[in-house]
C-alpha cells in the first residue's frame, strides 16, 4: 500500500508527511501538528464545554493522547479528523463529569419532528451583526449556542463554524450521515430563532424593505 | 412544494448539494413563498455570523504556553513508555 507516485498535492500529503515523521519519532513534526491544529481544537473544546479552563485542558489532553495513540493512527482518514474525535470526546467527558445529572451524549435529542419547526419568522435587518460592538456581538453568539444541546452545537461547530465535510464531521462524531444532517438541520433552524430576538428589524429602522416578496 | 419539505431539504440546498431538479423545486418555492424566503435567509445569515464571529480565538501567549506544556508533556511520555498515556 506504500504511496507510490502521490500525486496529492497540498496541505493533506503534507499532513502525512508530518504524520509520517512524527510516528518515526520527529517531535518537531509533531509541534508543527499542534501548530497547525491547536486553534481548531481549541474552539471546538470551548464550544462543546462552554468554559475556558477546561477548554485549554481539553487541548492539552487531546494532543498528548493523539501523541501517545499515533501508531494506532491507520492513516485512512485525514489527522485532523481523527484528533477531532479525540477532541470531542474528551470535551464531552469535561462536560459529563461538570452536569453528572444530565446524561451528555452526541445521541441524545430527536423529540418530535415539530420541535425545530420556525415558529418566529420575522425578518432581519440587513446587517443585524452591526447593531452591536464586537463584544456585545461575541456575548450574544456565545450565549445563544450555549442554549443548544451539546450534540447539536457539537455538529454545528464542526460543520458551519471549522468547515468539516458532512461525511468528515460523521467519522470523527462516529454518527452516520443522515444523524449529522438531521442534528445540522434542528441546530441551525433553533440559533436562527434564538438570533432573532436579537437581529430582528426594528420597527423605526432605517432598512431597506424590499426583500423579495414578489406579488405576496 | 410544500414549506415542511422546503425545510427538510434546507440543509442540503445551503450546503449545494442537491440535484438541479430539485434545487429549482425548491428556488420555485422560494420565488414566491416569503416566510420560507426569510427562513432560508436569516440561517444562511446565522451561519455566515458564526462563521466569521471569531468566537474563542486562542491568544497567541495562551497558544505558545500550552504548545509548551504539551511538548514538554510529549517528551516526558517518552521517556516513560508508551504505556502512560
Amino acid at each position: 500500500m506504500g504511496a507510490i507516485q502521490n500525486k496529492l498535492e497540498g496541505p493533506v500529503t503534507d499532513e502525512l508527511a508530518l504524520v509520517q515523521a512524527a510516528k518515526r519519532g520527529d517531535d518537531s513534526a509533531f509541534e508543527e501538528l499542534v501548530r497547525r491544529y491547536d486553534r481548531n481544537v481549541f474552539r471546538i473544546a470551548q464550544h462543546i464545554t462552554q468554559n475556558r479552563e477546561d477548554a485549554e485542558d481539553v487541548v492539552q489532553e487531546a494532543f498528548l493522547k493523539a501523541y501517545g495513540n499515533l501508531a494506532k493512527f491507520q492513516e485512512q482518514s485525514k489527522f485532523y479528523t481523527w484528533l477531532v474525535r479525540i477532541a470531542v470526546n474528551e470535551a464531552l467527558m469535561k462536560l459529563r463529569r461538570k452536569k453528572p445529572e444530565r446524561t451528555v451524549s452526541l445521541d441524545e435529542d430527536i423529540k418530535t419532528e415539530d420541535d425545530s419547526l420556525p415558529r418566529e419568522i420575522a425578518d432581519w435587518s440587513p446587517n443585524p451583526e452591526q447593531q452591536y460592538n464586537q463584544a456585545e456581538l461575541r456575548e450574544i453568539l456565545s450565549k445563544t449556542i450555549q442554549g443548544l444541546p451539546p450534540g447539536f452545537r457539537t455538529v454545528f461547530v464542526l460543520r458551519d463554524v471549522e468547515g468539516l465535510s458532512t461525511e468528515e464531521t460523521a467519522a470523527a462524531l462516529e454518527l452516520s450521515v443522515p444523524a449529522v444532517k438531521s442534528r445540522l438541520l434542528r441546530a441551525r433552524l433553533q440559533l436562527r430563532e434564538r438570533l432573532g430576538r436579537f437581529f430582528q428589524k426594528r420597527e423605526n429602522g432605517d432598512h431597506k424593505s424590499d426583500l423579495g416578496d414578489g406579488d405576496r | 412544494m410544500k414549506c415542511s419539505d422546503f425545510l427538510t431539504e434546507l440543509t442540503n440546498y445551503l450546503d449545494g448539494v442537491l440535484d438541479e431538479p430539485t434545487k429549482a423545486e425548491l428556488e420555485n418555492h422560494l420565488s414566491w413563498c416569503h416566510n420560507c424566503y426569510v427562513v432560508c435567509d436569516t440561517t444562511k445569515k446565522t451561519i455566515e455570523i458564526y462563521r466569521d464571529s471569531q468566537l474563542y480565538e486562542l491568544p497567541e501567549d495562551l497558544r505558545s504556553r500550552l504548545r509548551s506544556a504539551i511538548m514538554t508533556k510529549c517528551q516526558q511520555h517518552k521517556k516513560r513508555g508508551p504505556q502512560s498515556v
